[in-house]
């Protein structure tokens, strides 16, 4: 007897007809793209004859994945010694992850995590990669981040908000884009990251991202999605990057946001259901949040555009494929999240892959869409930092009573 | 020149610094974790000894051949490490070095880290300081040959195709990649990056490229790069317009008359609809109803992953025609 699917789930047999027909010309994107439907139809498949027996499948295996974002933010093996200079974004990504699995750790953990952030802040404003280290964009982020997720009063008090004024400063450029760090290299992640700190601890001024949002236009391609820099390639992250910006500056009309509506939707991937970062790419469950949570900002323009033709109660993707695709192909059974079957587990994926469960699984504060067990349920995130909804209302509230430091050299 | 640690020979001597009577001057210092270290990373003793001699130097300032050295050994540890490159840049510039052996270098460092952002900006910056591009087609089209969607590898030869206006085989270089794979769509953003920055979207080149983007939909309807592309030549038009060309209108009609139903059509086809409606043009073969009816197909059959997208753009359709007759109906 058939079972009744909840709405909108789709059964093997239908996902199963969606394989991709090569068309009788077999290229190596296609050849890629056959063997990553087979990898995820081995997995539907195996999900469907265990749901058969287990009524609340898919589960998200909160515990084992909670055991293992602790143990990743205490002791860290050899192999991590490429990610030296990436210790502020060890600690946000499995720090905001145990925030989304709605995970306490104890009250002394928290405090030396925000002491080592600390050391990890330098005299000049920003943060590093690690102590010592000279300060980068993309740690602040990740530090302010963690910081705020923390949410403590000592951790908000880490945050020197007047040398990283000066820090921004230091790496904005004429043109109103930024450079990740002293001398780095200027692309989209810049804009976004320094808009990101600078409105969650309240020293954004207009003067300091002049010409940032004609900038980011410029990143727009021809596909509608936002590239690292003008002229390149369409990309997930960058697109994220790039409309989360334009948003907070308030200046999300000065692109094509059709073309942009039109390139989005169409990277989550039929078969799959998650999403791929490029055309033509395969799909990859970082991308649910890097794609999914630019569906928010989406529907918000689209909203304000023209409320009558929004469906309010669901963003413009499938929610309930994308869930399917995280909790059924991503997930290790011994904890921990992947990119896609087949790959190892790491920290940045479960950060990515769990921030994207959560926006599928809420389109707005009261309406819910949960696949598989009701227990699976992510607390809701802020879309414009990707930190938990509750944390970043924490740390404005906090911020707020704290002036507008003087901006330095403008 | 600075590539001792990855000679074999040289690597089984491998003497921790703290054990080299040349650097006997210099006091190492340790990482200041704090007291409560947390996201530790079990160091080798070889990590932890050349990073203490690196935050030495880095506090004294000292620029030298043996810090290049260093900064060599520092880098290949973690090549992640942005405050090396820099400081290893500082030494360059100081030292004055030999830039040709530099960019080797660096190449063999871009090769074993093919998606590593600090080892292109280094790269980057070389040929900068050099003023010379000319290895750096053959080197990026080293690495796409390996993987052909390399983003930073891409991000680099654009950079150095437009610098040193090295434009005159890059469409070619495109129409071979497009040969191996049509479906690749770093070469057709290339494709559209090549012609912007030549000869531009002249009314020729848009009609040659409207019929090369056309032949490569024939041989396969499914292949979203080439239909974004298609997108991406039209909107180069002086109207702007995708129904601007007749040659598209018919294309498309002559597509979707042989069976075609691939959902870039359908999409495309609905935009033609759209268009028209905006314009107040009155087609025959593309009328708003054909738009409402595909995006009912696409829904429910053909792309119904996009169904909430599909259901949007039908409402948004048929506010526009309920817009369109109050006009006509008032005026
Ligand atoms: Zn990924």
């Amino acid at each position: 007897m058939a079972k009744l699917l909840p709405e909108n789930r789709r059964s093997y047999a239908e996902i199963e007809s969606l394989k991709f027909d090569n068309e009788g010309q077999p290229t190596a994107s296609s050849l890629e793209q056959e063997e990553v439907e087979r990898s995820v139809l081995t997995q539907f498949d195996l999900f469907e004859k265990r749901a058969e027996v287990d009524e609340d499948c898919p589960l998200l295996l909160r515990q084992k994945h909670a055991n293992v974002l602790k143990k990743s933010l205490t002791h860290l093996p050899q192999s991590f010694q490429c990610l030296d200079s990436s210790r502020p974004w060890l600690v946000y990504w499995a720090l905001h992850s145990l925030a989304l699995l709605e995970e306490q750790l104890e009250e002394e953990d928290y405090t030396k995590i925000t002491g080592f952030l600390a050391k990890c802040q330098s005299p000049n404003g920003g943060f590093g990669g690690g102590p010592g280290q000279i300060p980068h964009l993309a740690c602040t982020y990740a530090a302010v981040n963690a910081l705020c997720t923390i949410g403590t009063k000592e951790a908000f008090n880490v945050i020197n908000r007047e040398s990283l004024v000066k820090f921004l400063w230091s790496v904005r450029q004429p043109d109103g884009s930024f450079i990740m760090h002293q001398n780095g290299e200027v692309d989209v992640r810049g804009a976004y990251c320094a808009l990101s700190v600078s409105k969650l601890t309240n020293i954004y001024t207009p003067e300091l991202f002049e010409g940032t949002a004609e900038w980011i236009v410029r990143c727009q391609s021809y596909e509608g999605g936002f590239s690292a820099c003008p002229g390149m390639e369409a990309h997930g992250g960058y697109s994220f990057c790039g409309l989360a910006a334009l948003f907070m500056l308030g200046k999300d009309h000065l692109c094509d946001m059709k073309a942009f509506m039109r390139w989005i939707v169409n990277r989550q991937m039929r078969l799959e259901g998650g999403f791929q970062g490029r055309t033509n790419k395969l799909v990859d469950a970082c991308y649910s949040f890097w794609q999914g949570g630019a569906f928010i900002f989406l529907h918000n323009i689209l909203y304000k555009e023209n409320k009558s033709i929004v469906n309010s109660d669901r963003w413009l993707f499938n929610q309930e494929a994308l869930q399917e695709y995280i909790l059924i192909c991503c997930q290790q059974p011994s904890g921990g999240l992947i990119d896609k079957p087949g790959k190892l587990r790491d920290v940045y994926h479960a950060c990515y892959a769990l921030s994207g469960l959560s926006v599928a699984q809420h389109t707005s504060l009261i309406k819910k869409y949960i696949v598989g067990s009701p227990s699976n349920l992510l607390a809701p995130i802020h879309p414009m930092y990707n930190i938990t909804f509750d944390a970043a209302v924490k740390a404005m509230k906090y911020y707020e009573n704290h002036p507008i430091p003087p901006s330095g050299t403008p | 020149m600075t590539d001792s640690s990855s000679d074999c020979t040289l690597e089984e001597e491998y003497v921790l610094y703290k054990n080299r009577p040349q650097w006997r001057d210099v006091t190492p210092i340790q990482q200041d974790d704090g007291p409560n270290p947390v996201v530790a990373i079990a160091y080798s003793e070889q990590f932890r000894d050349v990073y203490d001699y690196f935050r030495a130097v880095l506090r004294s300032g000292e620029k030298s051949e043996r810090v290049l050295e260093l900064t060599n050994d520092a880098a290949q540890l973690n090549p992640a490490n942005y405050t090396v490159w820099q400081y290893r840049r500082d030494v360059l510039h100081h030292l004055n070095s030999n830039l040709t052996e530099e960019l080797d270098y660096i190449g063999e460092t871009i090769r074993e880290h093919p998606k590593n952002y600090q080892v292109w900006h280094h790269r980057r910056v070389i040929v900068e300081w050099m003023k010379d591009a000319s290895n750096e087609l053959q080197f990026t089209d080293q690495v796409l040959s390996l993987d052909s969607k390399n983003y930073h590898a891409w991000q680099h030869r654009q950079w150095v195709v437009a610098t040193f206006k090295l434009f005159d085989a890059e469409l070619q270089y495109v129409n071979n990649l497009l040969v191996k794979d049509v479906r690749n769509n770093s070469a057709w953003n290339q494709r559209h990056f090549v012609i912007v920055h030549t000869t531009g979207f002249t009314p020729e080149i848009i009609q040659r490229e409207l019929e090369f983007t056309a032949s490569k939909i024939k041989d396969v309807v499914n292949n979203e790069s080439a239909w974004n592309y298609l997108r991406g030549v039209l909107c180069h038009t002086e109207s702007g317009n995708i129904t601007s060309e007749d040659f598209i209108l018919d294309f498309c009609q002559e597509l979707y008359d042989m069976g075609c139903r691939s959902p870039y059509l359908l999409a495309f086809t609905i935009d033609i609809c759209e268009e028209f409606l905006e314009l107040g043009v009155s087609s025959e073969a593309y009328p708003i109803q054909k738009a409402l009816q595909l995006c009912e197909d696409l829904a429910v059959e053909h792309d119904k992953i996009r169904k909430e997208y599909w259901k949007f753009i039908s409402r948004k359709l048929s506010q526009n025609v309920s817009c369109k007759t109050d006009v006509n109906s008032s005026s």
